[in-house]
């Protein structure tokens, strides 16, 4: 069996987010990129549950669409412990256009898993599971918080209001992971960045594919007023200010 | 020349820093006020290669630089200099004393359990007696044909406990003074070892220090490293890269500082403003700078130095002995712009002021290093 983890190339989240002067564009000086880290979180799972399988998962690849720039982070992916990497050579535009390129390397790879994070941290658009499970017409399951594989069986659990519901699935599917699925990404080890150097990357090119969105314009939050620290004794203090600043009473 | 990093490197620095965030930060004051070792974090450094980071991959290690070993040991010790410090005994002496000055068998032997974390690396050489005056050893290692017969008192043994593999220095002829100095690899559990208490630092102190008695302590022939008499100049060697090491340990100690006193004075308000909007503060921040920036780059001078095979002797001790300095200097400052928060435990820097101490202190005081430093200068 194959894992396929889709991975996005996203500015780290601690980065202070600018445009360019149109609000058109991320202004990408000096940002440092990352793995996005529900993606992360999806890899760290996945060589998990090949290490567990006794040999039953074959490999765990990743695929980025994405530019050259995206390789250090690809790499990195790598020296986790993915076996292999796809790479297709775009400047993604929109979920659609990214689902749409993946699929078409899942069509020829014949991948029997495949988990994508639930959303990306920089656009949030959420949609390129979803999205990729229709093109390649296998079923999806969306926030995934826990992935058991015992015996060749697979039990997922998602999270569904008020509690959780738990799923036994038969591949190929697409999982949509969240918060949960792993405690913590794996923090890659000097034998696996000394063994990244010889991993391939397998980089294509795009299959021609109307992108559907254009983004117009962005906008930043505005920024949160300061904390006020009120006496624990001045209970008067607080309600004058619930009341009369922040009008929640 | 070329100041860029390789993309490597930066994943090495990005994984220290992640794992020191992740594993380091939690509980440390705890570590520090009860002296508790960081078992598990040394295990998992262990099992991410950190302890072979430099060991050529044939006897199990990473096989990286210097570049990317100093890159790591700073940003471990941003957060946990006592973490840093048992990582530079292992990899700058113990590990790299074996690996470039032991025989092939020696390297067969003891690098494969170095390099995996399963034995952590001691260097013994201080002696009550002879601290910057290495030369006086008082410990004996008396040849008694196919082995060698220790007795003696080494002292401030970082890993003197939880080490595995200790590298001795002691005296073999002492009438040939320095010239009689050998060097061994003695394993920790040998018949005849004792330890002393655990020493209670003013920093560092979640390592294990002690002080390490030898009696009638056998050590096979074969554990002496290098020819008879080889020791001391053995010893010096190993000290030189020892210094890199001591010196990016400072330099994170000064930055970790460093990022917690900027972070303080953009938030703190005094007089109707963020207290960096003082110049007092604002200048402060910016000698701080300066002198991690001077630090940073006499360090990486001194790992492309040796990554390429030439001396960096000189530029070692420069790089420890400006490192310690401005690690105490820093460390003080990041003290005095927290004003009294600063001198309370919860804020950090009070502890990273008390772990900077000791990298004036050890592996070569500030002043050997001054006299390394003139001695060169002075030569001919």
């Amino acid at each position: 069996m194959k894992i396929l983890v889709c991975m996005g190339n996203v500015p780290d989240t601690t980065t202070k987010i600018k445009f360019d002067s149109e609000m058109k564009k991320l202004d990408t000086n000096g940002v440092q990129w990352v793995i996005n880290p529900w993606d992360e979180l999806a890899l760290t799972r996945a060589l998990e549950i090949k290490e567990q399988s006794g040999g039953k998962i074959e490999k765990v690849s990743v695929i980025n669409v994405g530019q050259a720039d995206a390789e250090p982070t690809i790499r990195k992916a790598l020296a986790i412990g993915a076996d292999d990497a796809f790479r297709v050579d775009a400047n993604p535009k929109d979920a659609y256009f990214i689902a749409a390129q993946i699929a078409e390397i899942v069509k020829t790879e014949k991948f029997d898993i495949i988990l994508c994070g639930i959303e990306s941290s920089d656009f949030n658009d959420a949609a390129v599971g979803s999205m990729l499970s229709e093109f390649i017409d296998y079923p999806s399951v969306s926030a995934v918080s826990s992935f058991e594989f015992k015996d060749g069986n697979i039990c997922l659990k998602r999270d569904i209001d008020g509690g959780k519901e738990t799923i036994s699935i038969s591949t190929p599917f697409v999982a949509i992971v969240q918060k949960g699925i792993c405690i913590n990404p794996r923090i890659p080890a000097m034998r696996g960045i000394m063994m990244a150097r010889t991993k391939p990357i397998k980089v294509s090119v795009p299959v021609a594919t109307d992108s559907l969105i254009e983004a117009l314009t962005f906008e930043l939050p505005v920024s949160k007023a300061a904390c006020k620290m009120v006496n624990a004794e001045d209970t008067d203090k607080l309600i004058e200010l619930l009341h009369g600043e922040a009008k929640v009473l | 020349m070329n100041f860029e990093f390789t993309e490597e490197q930066l994943m090495i620095k990005q994984a220290a820093k992640d794992f020191a965030v992740r594993e380091l930060l939690p509980n440390i004051l705890e570590r520090d006020a009860k002296c508790i070792y960081p078992e598990r974090q040394v295990k998992m450094l262990a099992e991410l290669g950190f302890f072979g980071i430099m060991i050529d991959p044939q006897y199990g290690g990473g096989g990286m630089d210097s570049i990317s070993y100093v890159l790591a040991l700073e940003e471990i010790a941003k957060i946990d200099a006592a973490t840093a410090v048992i990582l530079a005994v292992h990899n700058s002496l113990t590990a790299y004393g074996i690996e470039h000055y032991g025989t092939e068998e020696q390297k067969q032997k003891f690098l494969p359990a170095l390099a995996s974390g399963e034995k952590i690396g001691a260097f013994l050489l201080s002696e009550p007696e002879a601290g910057s005056d290495a030369t006086s050893q008082k410990t004996i290692a008396e040849d008694k044909g196919d082995y060698y017969l220790i007795n003696g008192t080494k002292n401030w043994i970082t890993s003197a406990d939880h080490g595995g593999t200790y590298i001795l220095i002691a005296q073999t002829y002492p009438e040939k003074k320095h010239k009689g100095i050998n060097a061994f690899i003695v394993d920790r559990n040998s018949p005849g070892i004792t330890l002393g208490p655990h020493e209670d630092k003013m920093g560092m102190r979640s390592s294990d220090t002690h002080s390490v008695m030898f009696t009638d302590v056998k050590v096979p022939k074969e554990n002496r490293i290098g020819e008879d008499g080889f020791g001391f100049s053995f010893a010096m060697k190993l000290l030189d890269g020892g210094r890199i090491g001591i010196a990016a340990q400072a330099i994170g100690i000064a930055g970790g500082a460093f990022d917690l006193a900027l972070k303080y004075s953009k938030e703190r308000k005094a007089f109707g403003t963020e207290i960096c909007n003082h110049q007092a503060i604002a200048f402060k921040l910016a000698d701080m700078a300066v002198k991690l920036e001077n630090g940073r780059n006499l360090i990486l001078k001194c790992a492309w130095l040796k990554d390429n095979g030439k001396p960096y002797s000189i530029e070692s001790a420069m790089a420890k002995q400006y490192c310690g300095d401005a690690a105490m200097e820093i460390t003080t400052e990041a003290v005095q712009i927290h004003g009294g928060y600063g001198y309370v435990k919860e804020y950090q820097v009070e502890r990273l002021m008390r772990e900077a101490k000791v990298t004036q202190i050890y592996e070569g005081t500030s002043e050997i290093q001054k006299i390394v430093i003139s001695r060169a200068l002075l030569k001919d």
